[in-house]
């Protein structure tokens, strides 16, 4: 009996493209080991699971603000006329078996998503990893981000329910708020005056094409710059401004990673099945007259909307053009936030007289400076999303609206320059106390006054 | 670890290290592969008896769970047979002779170099860019009407009845002393349009504190004042009726209805725009006019 040849796909393969080479090069592709690296892979594969769990939603959603009758099996809605948008969202939660599974699961994954850039970022920003070489893909990940907010912010619109439409009646009035040419802005936007017909159409193609385009094309930069300059590396024994230290991406790293894409998908499925979120059949279809009480955004544009509740009711002309009031928290804030961020390496290098390139990753204490900054941005942040849930302040402490107002207000402003201090102060004491001794070894004595230091700089 | 990572050449392999003992087999990965597979089979089982959405999340995600775990204990148990590896940087920045023929190459043409021609390509570039904008206009479906006039203004014309949800008209004794009435123009559809939405309130006359111009606005007492928030255009929805004063749930901006909607509390800067009210002859109320001011949201072309 003559046997066939064993059939070898590979080998066939690569008699046609001779791809081995590469491929035996990228097996052995070194990848550090460390917990923090797994923060990018994170949004990387929520960004996966928002496409898949996305694209299924697509099938079912209908993005018009058309009334029509609902025929499904949610009683209380069943025979009213509702927008197309509102309608179809209500069939995928209640009439199509999975459905809301999958509304849910997507729901779940922009937050994780979301949540890890952010994460990710701060943890470039702590280890001084926008450094040269690394500029570019900063501003890379930043832009990742905003675009990222954008569309989850698109996407939580497009039900069409009364709590998202405030959140666009909101975002109109930001709009609008942009220097000179917003009314404009705003017209063009919503096809006319808020709220048009036409926000929903505009919404789902940008939510579902453009901005998860313009997504994967930043990704795809991102991940192709990570690769050029390879990982950087935390500091340890054998680790090198010239080498990469850890696993070979065959087989531990890929099967961990793999392990990874699995965990995410775990939670976004386990969460979207068993974790209610934005039950919008309970919120109601959109009026433009109407509103819900309490009405709290999704966290990532919470700080926004927080800032909107604590600026002072302050509005003022300049040459006969009208500062609008929501001009500050709304565009103002955001700009400043992103532009910073931007332009963040420049300033570092102003503040720490850097300018060298680097692959083993800052340690905090380095530069003190940063450290300060960094923890007064984070604080202020945080007190600005606290504001953005004032009615959840307001009902647990029973004081009035102006009280827990002025409370926050007085918070904003103070509580950010104590956290950012104290982190300063104690970044200082660590630099002073060298590289092995950790946050929590530190004793009463280490944390010298701030002049002691000075002297010692000098003197060094 | 150290010298460990020395040992290693750059290709990644693990120079001259002493091949790992022969390891037990990983039982808990197959007992976690398998599991994935069962909770698989229970998804598409759930699925089938339409058991709901917890049963179709507890099986998908508990089946990912596994598989998350299974993999990750492999993984863990061919690290502990691995070294650290080593990978040599090389330098980011190009040879310079290889960068010079770079920069040689994008010079070299074979037609003379003019400044003219590479700025003339420009010009076109940017004002086919600029000419490419142009449609971008049509996105405001209004061709006549300016943003800024469209803000500027609403529908409430003189002798316009005010009705309210259910489209029926109004008469001042409807409105009573503890609860605000929102009402529309007359023939306007309110899920269309927000920019005329109108609260009515009934306020003691003795209470009542408009500035002088704005006398005889009210109809006994029964003033209307534009429903957007002058600060980010929400419904201002809640009335405390013990202190006639509209609160707007979305940045809690507080207007006292007694005087001119005069913003008390929170970010919100001008008083809600006023209304004029008369009655008709059948009794019913109407507006005399357009609102004091432009409603909603301030911007910066916002008229004087």
């Amino acid at each position: 009996v003559r046997l066939l040849p064993r059939p070898q796909p590979l080998r066939a393969l690569d008699e046609r493209i001779g791809f081995a080479g590469v491929a035996r090069k990228a097996l052995g592709k070194v990848f550090p080991d460390h917990w923090s690296f797994m923060l990018g892979e994170i949004a990387l594969y929520s960004f996966m699971i928002l496409i898949a769990t996305g694209v299924y939603l697509t099938l079912f959603f209908e993005p018009s603000t058309a009334l029509r009758p609902y025929t499904g099996d949610y009683d209380p809605l069943s025979g009213e006329l509702l927008s197309g948008a509102y309608a179809s969202t209500i069939e995928l939660s209640f009439d199509v078996p999975g459905g809301l599974l999958m509304r849910q699961a997507h729901h779940w994954a922009a937050h994780i998503f979301i949540g890890a850039i952010t994460l990710h970022l701060c943890r470039m920003f702590f280890t001084a990893m926008f450094r040269r070489p690394r500029e570019l893909n900063w501003m890379v990940g930043l832009t990742l981000l905003i675009l990222s907010i954008f569309n989850a912010y698109a996407g939580y619109s497009l039900p069409d329910d009364l709590l998202s439409g405030t959140g666009l009646r909101i975002f109109e009035a930001i709009l609008r708020a942009t220097p000179l040419v917003g009314a404009w802005l705003s017209f063009l936007m919503f096809g006319g005056e808020f709220p048009g017909d036409a926000i929903i159409e505009r919404l789902y193609i940008l939510h579902v094409l453009v901005v998860p385009g313009l997504l994967a094309a930043g990704i795809a930069v991102h991940l192709l710059i990570l690769v050029v300059q390879k990982h950087s590396h935390f500091a340890g024994p054998g680790r090198r401004e010239t080498n990469v230290v850890g696993s070979r991406v065959w087989p531990a790293y890929a099967l961990r990673s793999l392990s990874l894409l699995s965990a995410v998908a775990a939670v976004c499925f386990l969460a979207g099945g068993l974790l209610q979120i934005n039950p919008i059949w309970a919120w109601g279809g959109f009026e433009p007259a109407t509103i819900t009480s309490p009405s709290v955004a999704d966290w990532y544009i919470l700080w926004i909307e927080g800032a909107l509740r604590l600026f002072p009711p302050i509005e003022f002309t300049v040459f006969g053009l009208l500062v609008p009031n929501q001009f500050w928290a709304g565009v103002f804030l955001p700009a400043m936030v992103f532009g910073v961020l931007y332009l963040w390496p420049w300033i570092d290098r102003r503040l720490t007289g850097d300018r060298g390139t680097h692959h083993i990753t800052g340690r905090p204490r380095e530069a003190p400076a940063r450290v300060g900054i960094g923890a007064w941005a984070i604080t202020f942040m945080a007190v600005l999303l606290a504001a953005g849930a004032q009615e959840t302040w307001v009902q647990w402490t029973d004081w009035d609206i102006a009280t827990v107002r002025t409370i926050l207000r007085i918070t904003v402003l103070a509580l950010p320059v104590l956290v950012g201090v104290v982190s300063w102060w104690l970044a200082r004491s660590l630099k002073h106390q060298g590289e092995e001794r950790e946050l929590l070894e530190l004793q009463r004595t280490d944390l010298a006054p701030a002049a002691h230091h000075d002297q010692e700089e000098v003197a060094g | 670890v150290s010298a460990a990572a020395e040992e290693h050449n750059s290709e990644g392999r693990p120079s001259g290290a002493p091949p790992g003992a022969p390891q037990a087999f990983p039982w808990p990965v197959l007992v976690c592969f398998a599991l994935t597979a069962a909770g698989a089979v229970g998804f598409a089982a759930s699925y089938w008896v339409d058991a709901g959405t917890e049963a179709l999340g507890a099986t998908f995600g508990g089946a990912l769970a596994f598989l998350a775990l299974g993999l990750a204990l492999w993984s863990r148990a061919i690290d502990a047979g691995e070294p650290e590896y080593v990978e040599q940087r090389s330098p980011l920045r190009t040879a310079p002779s290889e960068y010079d023929g770079f920069r040689a190459a994008l010079a070299e043409q074979p037609v003379r170099r003019s400044g003219v021609l590479w700025s003339m390509l420009g010009l076109s570039a940017f004002s086919l860019g600029g000419a490419a904008l142009f449609p971008l206009r049509s996105l405001y479906f209004e061709h006549d009407v300016s943003p800024d006039e469209a803000l500027s203004r609403t529908d409430w014309l003189p002798g316009r009845r005010l009705v309210d949800d259910d489209g029926l008209p109004v008469k001042p004794v409807e409105v009573g002393p503890d609860s605000v009435i929102t009402v529309h123009p007359e023939g306007v559809d309110p899920g269309k349009e927000v920019d005329t939405v109108t609260v009515l309130v009934r306020i003691d006359p003795v209470e009542l504190d408009l500035p002088p111009e704005r006398t005889g606005w009210d109809v006994d007492g029964v003033v209307a004042y534009s429903k957007l928030c002058t600060h980010a255009g929400c419904p201002v929805g809640l009335y405390v009726e013990t202190r006639y004063q509209l609160l707007c749930p979305c940045h809690h901006s507080i207007f006292d209805t007694r005087r001119a909607a005069d913003p008390i509390e929170g970010p919100a800067s001008r008083p809600l725009p006023q209304l004029p009210l008369d009655v008709d002859e059948a009794g019913y109320l109407v507006a005399r006019g357009d609102f004091s001011a432009p409603v909603g949201p301030g911007w910066w072309r916002y008229p004087e």
